[in-house]
């Protein structure tokens, strides 16, 4: 089985913003959730970076961890995802994610924030794969037809990579190694403990 | 033939086109004044070392999605999961381990000398109102609270995920609006009994005494003992720090941030949790513990021997003031008299 991981190469991105576009028009994520977004690091000044930054699907997750009501699990490819019939919006998956990826549809006063969304990085939910269920809770499910997360399949630069860790990992080295630098592979230590050295 | 020189000729073109790449290249690079690409570059590494947190500039209004990588959550988690979970664990189990212990040693502390039969009233209707109004809330805030905490590992197993959902759903809910009511009432038992509670010489005497508890004294007490006067003193100090910090979590990202959050919840739970195991101390005393004392907030009065025997200061107070009363008002008998 792969371990599927996002790997975002900062020195390749060129904040376009078009793997957040394509993430909420393929998965028809409700008006004011973004699933993943862009995030330049020193804006304007001189070695500024562009980091696109979703769920990791990290290792020992967190937000699984902490959720009171054990909406969370793991799939056999790495990937973690939720049932938004279990979550009860208490918004602790929210602290305890390294990156911010839980997002809720309302501003949450009262605890009224509503079910959780997040990057399921296209792979639906728990609902049986291609169901319209499945579709209208979580969106796409690319993985079971075979196919990567569209964010990362449409990446222009392809500085967004997705897909079983070691081959991303593979990729990222010989990138850094023929250009002679690189930024890091951002989240990677936080979310699975390792760092990609070249 | 013409096609064929012509790609000859490309061939040619690309292979010196390589080759000065493969010499030239190198001596491009090295000039001082070329540009290159790495330098001040931002490095994750370094950024994390220097601020443990990620942050940058986004394009969409959510500015909590600006903070990209905040590895706290990970020690949140931590917190969350062990931390928090042995501070409750022993101070809730330790003072029910605590009081079993002295039940079964002390037993019920009676009335000595019997019951007088005459009753004196201790709580008037309002005092009892807000007592109540504040107790029953308290009861809901902390078995939905703990619920948070402990209702995982305990409850989940006993029942379906979609009970446990819908259950933890209305205890949530209900957390939220009953923390209104029972902020109310922590301010009107501030207010309302802050006279009686500031701690006196009396008090000193009291604790030094055993305060009638441990041991078979009957140490001289106003209207509330030393005892009295810590609880009062927790449900209002832990009161208020549980709803301020309950706020912040119940109207969330309101001029906090992330981190704010995070420290809200710590704190939150960890007050929640001392005030829990404190109240239980509460309760014992008040039903099983103690024989007489529950009547003072069930029905508002206690018996004589009974007042006598905790309260012999404000027994003293309260006869001086009845029977004064049909006279001009009484001056009030300063406090430790």
């Amino acid at each position: 089985m792969a371990r599927m991981k996002f790997l975002c190469d900062a020195d390749r991105c060129i904040d376009c913003n078009a793997c957040v576009t394509a993430c909420k028009n393929e998965n028809e994520v409700p008006w004011g959730i973004n699933r993943r977004r862009v995030v330049t690091i020193n804006d304007g000044k001189p070695g500024e970076r562009s980091v696109s930054m979703a769920c990791m699907h990290c290792t020992d997750a967190p937000c699984q961890a902490v959720c009171p009501v054990n909406a969370f699990y793991t799939t056999a490819d790495g990937v973690v995802l939720h049932s938004k019939d279990i979550c009860i919006g208490c918004g602790y998956c929210f602290y305890a994610c390294p990156f911010g990826a839980p997002q809720y549809p309302r501003v949450g006063n009262f605890g009224s924030r509503g079910k959780m969304d997040k990057c399921t990085y296209c792979s639906g939910g728990p609902e049986p794969d291609g169901s319209m269920a499945q579709y209208e809770k979580y969106g796409a499910n690319r993985l079971a037809e075979g196919k990567l997360p569209l964010c990362a399949e449409m990446c222009s630069t392809k500085s967004l990579l997705a897909g079983d860790g070691e081959i991303i990992a593979e990729i990222y080295k010989e990138r850094v190694q023929k250009r002679g630098y690189g930024s890091g592979a951002w989240g990677w230590k936080t979310a699975y403990r390792e760092t990609i050295t070249s | 033939m013409a096609r064929l020189f012509l790609k000859l000729s490309n061939v040619v073109a690309a292979l010196v086109l390589v080759t000065f790449v493969l010499f030239a290249a190198p001596s491009l690079a090295q000039p001082s004044g070329s540009v290159n690409p790495r330098a001040s570059s931002v490095n994750e590494e370094q950024l994390l070392q220097q601020f443990n947190v990620i942050r940058g500039r986004g394009s969409i209004p959510d500015v909590r999605s600006y903070t990209i990588v905040q590895p706290a959550g990970r020690d949140w988690r931590h917190f969350h999961e062990v931390t928090l979970r042995w501070i409750g664990a022993v101070a809730i189990l330790g003072v029910l381990v605590l009081l079993v212990i002295f039940y079964l040693a002390r037993g019920m502390v009676r009335v000595e000398s019997g019951r007088s039969g005459r009753k004196i009233v201790r709580f008037n209707a309002v005092e009892r109102f807000v007592h109540w109004l504040t107790a029953a809330c308290f009861v809901v805030l902390a078995l939905s609270g703990l619920n948070i905490t402990f209702g995982r590992p305990l409850l989940l197993p006993l029942m379906s995920p979609e009970a446990f959902t819908t259950w933890s759903e209305w205890a949530k809910y209900a957390h939220n609006f009953l923390s209104f009511p029972f902020t109310l009432g922590v301010i009107l038992i501030f207010f309302m009994w802050l006279a009686g509670n500031i701690p006196n010489r009396a008090d000193i005497e009291w604790f030094r005494r055993g305060g009638g508890i441990v041991g078979r004294d009957h140490p001289p007490a106003n209207r509330f003992n030393g005892g009295q006067k810590v609880v009062y003193w927790i449900v209002v100090l832990g009161g208020t720090v549980a709803a301020t910090s309950g706020y912040v979590l119940i109207f969330p990202f309101y001029g906090t941030d992330i981190q704010t959050m995070q420290s809200a919840a710590m704190i939150h739970s960890v007050i929640a949790m001392l005030f829990i195991a404190a109240m239980l101390g509460h309760i014992y005393i008040g039903t099983i513990g103690m024989e007489g004392a529950f009547e003072a907030m069930a029905e508002g009065t206690v018996d004589f021997n009974w007042a006598k025997e905790h309260h012999s200061l404000w027994l003293a107070e309260e006869a001086a003031r009845t029977s004064a009363s049909p006279s001009p008002p009484h001056p009030k008998v300063a406090p430790g008299d």
